[in-house]
This record gives structure tokens, sequence and C-alpha cells, in this order.
């Protein structure tokens, strides 16, 4: 019986075979479809909510404290801190710490008590357009609200709150303003992390790395020799990105670029330590592919490059502080949107460096027990 | 007991343990310095964790080791320094210049960059590298790799090189050519630590060890091991028979008084037989089969004989032990 189907059988029955023992194969193929549904399905809230928000409120009686209750009650705004001056005000949003600030004036009491207009300032982040069109609008409703409530009660009250949104940073609602920055730090791990993970694997299947173990070369060196090369490519493609950014995409850099490249290199030294830490794990590229997959997903849904990280359930949203990315999209955001310093972006860089040296302590005490002693 | 200063290897009851499993079990052996060591025993009997031990790369569980005179526990990064260390996969960076692969070793060993360039000389000279000098390693054939491998490994002139399986795979020819190679580093004083699944190359070591199952079971030099009793036990000798048909004589030679053991080797039956055995006897059986008996003669054992009778009787001896 010769036909051309022949083998068929024993193939397959080979193939399930190989697919049953695999099973870390079949897991990654399985559970990254599955993650991503559950982070689409779940994650994305298109409805703008609990937009992080500062109030600086001047005036503090009764009148301006119903008025703040009101964004309070709205889903929109979450406050999250008060603070007492313009400028700290205004570095909250710089910082990114918040996204709205409200300013009560001094005299807003007084201007309603006396039947006059009050005007209360909104400061709104401009960087993420769907997030200041939804602040913009929610103010304003509230501004209405608030006023007809009091014509109601008094009907000689004249159109008395009146809210004066102002789009900072972002004026023309730009999106490539909004994405690009983002993307910096998403290339920059993808690239670093890969090229770490992959030029480690790539020793061990071959078996160099257990020829470097019985030569004088210390894991510290080696790893150091390792990560030094791929800073550098790291360095390049920021400096390459910046550019298109800057002169194709016509993304104007508000902050100092030699600050971001300093604060790159904490980033830098995170997505190389993780790389690490991944050829620790991985015997093969293949593997290896898949670990690093697993490790850009979760930077790409949770860290708000594309969705604002308040509008997501709290399990994400808890998730994502433990996420690097969201500190160096922080950061690019800030300093090339936002204009940022170092003191609105310490924080971010202390986080930065902090997960950087844990993880390199983890991946390096990893890479003794598993790789060296194995 | 030899002067330990001429000793190159001195284990003293290794032991390592992972977690409940014993894979090195109190092995002890030493290795004179200028001696071709070959270090034998079935794949997974603990050979690769012996040379890690001894690398200072595996903490020893228990014994005591110094290699070149240098404690592997308390200083396993001087032992790096003055040992050499080529895999069975010749470690090479497939995608770098022979050049480029021998002056990255180089500087590994840190190496002066005039003692680098004139190591390089002597090394491309020995192993006739020269040829190859700007060619990828990726290109190389098999034997080539090996001769640079071995050149990476003695860049920094060990006095102690660690050989594990380096002729799986590669042609005989370069096979030869690399015992060659390594008779003369021999005679110039270096020592070798060779593994090997190779029977001939076994019998090509001035002292060879047989570790099977995390213990050494057989260690000296292949003509002493030929003499031990277990292989060649009292009243008993072994004799070569000849025959073209030989699978047919092996089944009547085993029914035979007086055969303990017999097994075949191409055109030729190797038995192991008992002194009141008669060799006519089986000549005159055989023809009566139909069987043209060519020639029989005694024979010394080959250490693939010796390394059979030793295992045969550390698994009876372990299974008496389990019984008991």
């Amino acid at each position: 019986m010769d036909n051309a189907f022949k083998g068929f059988g024993a193939v397959f029955y080979k193939e399930t075979l190989h697919v049953r023992r695999d099973f870390g194969t079949l897991f990654f193929s399985l559970i990254i479809p599955a993650l991503q549904m559950v982070v689409l399905g779940f994650g994305i809230d298109t409805n703008i909510r609990q937009v992080n928000t500062v109030v600086y409120n001047a005036d503090g009686r009764r009148e301006s404290r119903e008025l703040l209750d009101r964004f309070k009650n709205s889903d929109t705004y979450h406050i999250i801190r008060y603070v007492n001056s313009d400028r700290d005000l205004n570095d909250s949003i710089i910082s990114g710490k918040t996204r709205v600030g409200i300013k009560v004036p001094v005299d807003y009491s007084d201007k309603l008590l006396h039947q006059m207009p009050a005007q209360v300032l909104i400061l709104i982040d401009g960087s993420d357009s769907s997030v200041a069109g939804q602040a913009i609008n929610v103010s304003t409703a509230i501004g209405l609200d608030e006023s007809l409530r009091r014509a109601l009660i008094n009907s000689n009250a004249p159109f008395a709150v009146d809210m004066r949104p102002k789009l900072l940073f972002n004026p023309d609602s730009r999106s490539p303003n909004f994405f690009l920055p983002g993307l910096l730090a998403i290339l920059l791990l993808n690239v670093t992390t890969f090229l770490t993970a992959f030029s480690i694997v790539r020793e061990k299947e071959r078996g160099t790395l257990e020829q470097l173990f019985v030569t004088p070369v210390r894991p510290m060196g080696l790893l150091l020799g390792k990560l030094l090369p791929y800073l550098a490519i790291g360095f390049f493609e920021l400096t390459m990105l910046l550019t298109f950014m800057v002169f194709i995409f016509r993304v104007p850099i508000h902050g100092s670029v030699i600050l971001l490249a300093l604060l790159s290199l904490p980033y830098l030294f995170v997505s190389l330590s993780l790389g690490i830490l991944i050829s620790s794990k991985a015997t093969t590229q293949a593997q290896a592919m898949q670990l690093a997959f697993l490790t850009i997903l979760p930077s790409v849904f949770f860290s708000g490059y594309i969705f604002p990280r308040e509008t997501m359930p709290k399990f994400c949203y808890a998730l994502s502080f433990f996420i690097p990315a969201t500190y160096f999209i922080n950061i690019t955001r800030g300093i090339i949107l936002r204009g940022a310093g170092w003191i609105h972006l310490w924080t971010d860089a202390l986080a930065l460096f902090l997960m950087g040296a844990m993880l390199l302590i983890i991946a390096a005490r990893r890479f003794h027990n598993k790789v060296i002693s194995a | 007991m030899p002067n330990a200063d001429q000793l190159a290897i001195s284990a003293e009851h290794l032991v390592r343990r992972f977690g409940t499993f014993t894979a090195v079990n109190d092995i002890s052996f030493q290795v004179q310095r200028g001696e071709i060591f070959g270090f034998l025993g079935p794949n997974g009997s603990g050979k690769t964790t012996v040379i890690k031990m001894l690398t200072g790369l595996l903490p020893l569980s228990d014994g005591h080791a110094t290699v070149m005179n240098l404690d592997v526990s308390k200083e396993p990064d001087r032992v790096r320094e003055n040992i050499g260390y080529m895999s069975q996969n010749f470690s090479l960076y497939s995608d770098l210049t022979v050049t480029e692969n021998l002056t990255f070793y180089g500087r590994v060993y840190g190496l002066s960059p005039d003692r680098l360039r004139k190591r390089m000389d002597d090394i491309v000279q020995l192993n006739g590298l020269s040829p190859y000098l700007n060619r990828l390693a990726a290109q190389l054939s098999g034997g080539w790799k090996q001769r640079l491998a071995l050149g990476c490994a003695m860049l920094h002139e060990p006095k102690l090189i660690f050989l594990d399986e380096p002729t799986a795979g590669i042609d005989p020819v370069a096979r030869r050519q690399l015992w060659d190679l390594l008779f003369e580093l021999s005679g110039q004083g270096i020592t070798f630590f060779v593994t090997t699944h190779y029977m001939d190359e076994a019998e090509r070591c001035g002292h060879v060890a047989y570790i099977y199952y995390g213990r050494v079971i057989a260690d000296g030099t292949p003509e002493a091991l030929r003499q031990l009793p277990d292989v060649q036990p009292p009243g008993t000798y072994r004799v070569e028979i000849t025959t073209p048909e030989v699978t047919r004589a092996l089944r009547i030679a085993r029914t035979l008084p007086g055969i303990r053991s017999a097994t075949i080797f191409g055109q030729s039956i190797h038995a192991l037989v008992e002194d009141r055995f008669d060799m006519e006897h089986l000549r005159e059986q055989l023809l009566k089969n139909g069987l043209v008996v060519a020639e029989i003669r005694p024979l010394a054992p080959t250490l693939e004989d010796v390394f059979v009778e030793l295992t045969y009787k550390h698994q009876s001896e372990a299974e008496a032990a389990t019984r008991g």
C-alpha cells in the first residue's frame, strides 16, 4: 500500500508525544494569547475614569469644598493630593503624578456670596488626548451643573461657576506626541533584553560558556563584559530614535536631552539585567525568545504606553508599579512633552535603579547556581 | 608514596552529593606530572562532575583535592589560571577567526601583548594552523577545530590540561595526529587528564582510571589492570578463536564446559576459559557442526575486557548488597 500520505499516522503519533513532553512551549504558546485576551478584555476601558488629580484650594471655605466634592463624586477624577501653591500644582502635573490640577481661587466663596461669577482653573496634561478630552468635558459639565443648581436656589444668580480648562504640553492633541515617547521605552526594552539574553544563551548552546567558566574569568567580569557592548547599542538606539522623533515626526523635546540620556541608564540597566535573568532560565534561543516576549507584553499593556493606567482594573494598576517601562515612560513623556526636570523625575529614576540592582543580584545569583554549578 | 610535589592531581575521598543523590562517592586517585591520565567511564558515571570539582566549579561535599599543589576548595581561581581545559564540543566562537579566537583566550588568561604574540606564533607553528589564520572557526573541519581548541587551551602554558572527549566525532587521521601531539607535549612535561570512550585511546594512556556510578573501580597502568585477579582469575586464560561463522560458533562454544564467557570481535571469538578447558575438544565440536576453525590462540585481555569484568563484578556486588 503505497500512497502520498504514507507515514502520516506515525508522524502524528510522534508529534503529539513531542507536544505533551515539551510542556513549556505549549504553556507559553497558550498563555501568551490568553494573557493578551485578559488584558485587552479587562484592561481596556475606553471610558476614562479615575484620572489622578491634584487640588490647590486657595479658598478652603464651604462653597469650595462642595465644589470639590462634585469632582470627587464624578467617576472621572480621583483626587490624590492637595497642595498649597501654584508652583506645587504645576510640578505635580509636570512630574506625571497627576494629570489634572484644579485651582480654586482665594475669592471663590466671596464672589459666589456676592452673586458674582467665580472662576475655577482646570490645568490638564494634554499628552494623552483621550484623557484630556474627557477631563475638559466633565469639568465644564460640573461647572454648568453647579451654576444651574445655584440658579434654581436663587433665581437672581447670574452664570455663577465658570470652569476655565487649560490644556498644557500638547495643545494640538497630536497623537505622535503621546505615542512616540512611550514607544521609545518599549523599543529600548525590546532590543536590549533580547540581545543580552540571546548572547548568553547562544554561548550556552555552543558550550563556550562552559569553557569560560574553567578560565580565570570571574562571573561578574563575564557579565559586565557582555553587558557593556549592549548598553552602548541601547544608547545608540536611543539617540537614533530620538533623532527620528524630533526631525521626522516633529515632536519637540521640551526638557533636557542630557537628563533623558542620563535617566535612560538605569532603564537600560534594568532591561539588560532582565536579559541575564532570562538567559539563566532558558537553555535554547527559542526558549529565550518566549521568555523575552513574556516580559515585553506586560510592558506594552500595563505601563501606560497605550492605555491610561488609572482606568485599569485595580490588579493591573497594582501590577504596573512592578513594570520598569511604567517609570521610564513617565520619564520620557515628562522630559519630552512636559519639560520635566530632575526634581520631577528622581523618584522614577530611583525606582528604576532599585529594580535594576535587585534584578542584577537575582540574575547573578541564579546565574551562579543554575548555570555555573549545574 | 611519591613526592607530593611531583603530583599534578591529588584527589582524596572526593564526595559530591546533589540532594539525596551521590554523584561522586568517595573517589581517590593521583596523577603524576607528565603523565597522560585516561579517565574512563560510561556517560552519567560522574566523569564530568569530577572534572568540575577538580577545576573548582563545583564545591566538594567532602574530601580534599589539590591540583598543581593548589587546594581546589581554597584557591579555585588560581587553579583555573594554572590549567587548560578543552571540552568535547571544542568551545570555539564560530563567528570569530582563528586569530581572533586565540587572541580572546589569550586575553582571558591575562597574557601581555608581547607574550600573547609569541605564544600565538608558537602554537600556530606547533599545531600547523598558519594556513587558516583568517578563516572563521565555523569553516574549519573537525580536526582543525580541535587543534585550534587545544591551542586556545594551552596559550597560557599550563602544565596540566584537561581534555574532555577530545576526539569525539573527528576523523581517524586527525585522531592519530592529536595523540602524536599529546605524546610530544607530554614529553615536554605537560600533564594530560583525558576522558574518552575509545578503548584504543585508553590503551595509549600511561595511567587509566575507570569510574562506574560514582566510584573508581580500576586505577593503574593498562598493564597492571590486565593482571588484576578479577580480570584474570587464577586458573583461567583467554583465547581467540578465528572462524568464518562466528555467530554459530559462539552458540556452540558457550555450551562447552570450561568456558566462562565468550564474545565476538569481528571474525573471531574472545573467550575466557578455565585451565581444564580442552582446545582440541572445542575444535572437534566445531568441526562436527561443519565449522572450519582457522586458528585458536591464547590472548592477553584488552582494556575493554578489564572494564567489562570489573563492571560485572561491581554490579553483582551491588546486587548482593541490596539483597543482603
